[in-house]
């Protein structure tokens, strides 16, 4: 579905991308892991077009990004959603408006069902109650959540998230990260997760791969990434040796909960 | 031989960036006829551009009359003819200051805000977003500006001219003595259609310069002119001189063509 091909980037003179080769077929859902700075989200900008490649190809379902144009390019951003690091919320609107645009522009739904479908996608990431905010008014956290709600509205076949839980606490974290894989369960979208959440995302996620020094050091299974023994490995995975342990008896690090309980939590 | 090439290069960037400011008015015109038109955007803004810049130019105008009141009055008494105050308000108002000064208070009030708007929704992403969820980012930010301007524009030039051209009888004929029957009767036997059609040509033009400018500022903000907040200021300031230089120049180009 998703085939990185030698992408190489440059920026100012300091290439950060040197080389990126990876691939997510249909329906897989992969953790990319990596140093802050080592270009976790430039790479994710290149696989929906919004940065053009100096050398290399992006393949995303049989077409090349950096000639797509016109209706074809919509056509197959209408069918991707992707989670900003810093949300991307527009801010002269509220919460609610900013889930519900999508929907308003891209659909014929009528009012009553879209408001519908914005409240329960609100409320699955706990912010019932805060539809009516703009987002100067939410914290870090929330705005990442109400992005995260409005990249999933849609029902996106292709689905790219930078960093969903960075700055939230470990209950709604762990919330969030189940929320992404019930949602996979139900649309079984093809996805990337840039995460810092080693090894919590590891439960959901078929494939990890590690950005290191401008290529992907490691592509593996995350069992096989937690007994690595390479020190660049390890210093990312390391103290977590008897988390593999839980994770290898099948006991799921996030916790499986009712969407209700969670909202409580919350 | 190091000169040259430095000359080289930066004259190159500086083509480059002509030639995307010229494809930018090219591709917002191109939206402008190719459906859909997101109407109640261009609704908001011309509710920005034009109707609360009215005060502005209500002031401004009123008191760019008064001035020309008594500017023309002093010059024209000197050669015994004080009865050509009329026309010399009126048309140096609908020839030149109303379409010029009223552009002028345009690009300060909601030009600058239009580019520190887009130019803050650069550099947070939100134009990306706009563009991953399919949308075209000229639909929906620039061309409903470029549409209210061209509504807007000639409008407020008309307030600008009518308030100035009162602002001017009230110190010629209420203040200095001029007849108010000479006043008004020969402005209207010498402001031709053709000189009012020349104000509405160049309050048109200079509209679509400052969306022009403005928007183009604010869309590249951060790609052109440096990041975070200091490159909203950046850009701010440079659409802001910028348009008003072009507007000036464009107003010798289009007096010397129109003449
Ligand atoms: N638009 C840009 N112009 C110039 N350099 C850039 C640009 N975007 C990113 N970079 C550079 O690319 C490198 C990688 O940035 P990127 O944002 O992808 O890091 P990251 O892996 O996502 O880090 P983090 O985990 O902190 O989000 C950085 O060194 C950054 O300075
Ligand atoms: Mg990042």
């Amino acid at each position: 579905m998703i085939t990185i091909d030698g992408l190489y980037k440059l920026f100012d003179g300091k290439d950060v991308l040197r080389g990126v080769s990876l691939g997510v077929k249909k329906g897989e859902v992969i953790a990319l892991i990596g140093g802050s700075g080592s270009g976790k989200s430039v790479l994710l900008k290149h696989v929906v077009g919004l940065m053009k490649p100096d050398r290399g190809r992006v393949i995303v379902d049989g077409m090349d990004m950096s000639t797509l144009r016109g209706r074809d390019l919509t056509s197959l951003r209408d069918r991707l959603g992707f989670l900003f690091q810093g949300g991307a919320l527009f801010d002269s609107m509220t919460v609610f408006e900013n889930v519900a645009f999508p929907l308003k522009e891209k659909t014929k739904l009528n009012d009553e069902l879209i408001r519908e479908r914005v409240f329960n996608e609100l409320e699955n990431v706990g912010l019932s109650g805060s539809e009516y905010k703009y987002p100067s008014q939410i914290s870090g956290g929330m705005v990442k959540r109400a992005a995260l709600a409005r990249a999933l509205v849609m029902d996106p076949e292709i689905m790219l998230f930078d960093e969903p839980t960075t700055g939230l606490d470990p209950v709604i974290g762990a919330a969030i990260l189940n929320l992404i894989d019930s949602c996979h369960k139900r649309l079984s979208f093809t996805g990337i997760i840039v995460t810092h959440e080693v090894p919590k995302v590891f439960d959901i996620v078929d494939r990890v791969a590690m950005l290191h020094e401008g290529i992907i050091w490691v592509d593996d299974t995350p069992e096989k990434l937690m007994s690595s023994s390479e020190p660049i490995v390890r210093a990312f995975v390391g103290e977590s040796a008897n988390s593999s342990i839980r994770h290898q008896s099948g006991n799921t690090v996030v916790p499986q909960r009712s969407q209700g309980e969670i909202n409580e939590k919350i | 031989m190091n000169y040259i090439r430095t000359l080289g290069a930066v004259s190159l960037v500086y083509l480059r960036r002509m030639g995307v400011m010229g494809l930018f008015l090219l591709k917002t015109f191109f939206y402008v006829f190719v459906p859909p038109l997101k109407f109640t955007r261009v609704l908001k803004q011309i509710r920005f551009i034009g109707l609360q810049s009215t005060s502005v130019i209500l002031l401004t105008g009123g008191f760019a009359g008064m001035v020309l009141g008594f500017q023309g009055f002093y010059s024209l008494s000197r050669f015994g003819s004080d009865a050509f105050l009329g026309p010399m308000v009126g048309l140096s108002l609908i020839k030149e200051l109303g379409p010029v000064l009223s552009a002028l208070m345009v690009t300060g009030r909601a030009g600058s805000a239009i580019t520190a708007e887009i130019g803050i929704m650069r550099i947070s992403e939100q134009v990306d977003a706009l563009e991953l969820m399919g949308l075209n980012p000229y639909r929906y930010l620039i061309v409903p500006n470029l549409i209210a301007v061209v509504i807007s524009m000639p409008l407020l030039t008309a307030m600008f001219d009518v308030i100035g051209i009162l602002g001017g009888y009230l110190i010629g004929v209420k203040l200095l003595g001029v007849s108010a029957g000479t006043y008004f009767g020969e402005m209207a036997s010498y402001v031709d259609m053709k000189d009012i059609m020349e104000g509405i040509y160049k309050s048109l033009s200079f509209g679509v310069i400052i969306i022009w400018v403005c928007c183009y500022k604010g869309f590249y903000t951060g790609i052109f002119t440096g990041f975070g907040a200091e490159g909203v200021s950046k850009a701010t300031t440079q659409a802001v001189v910028m348009s008003s230089v072009l507007i000036l120049l464009w107003d010798y180009v289009m007096t010397s063509l129109l003449f």
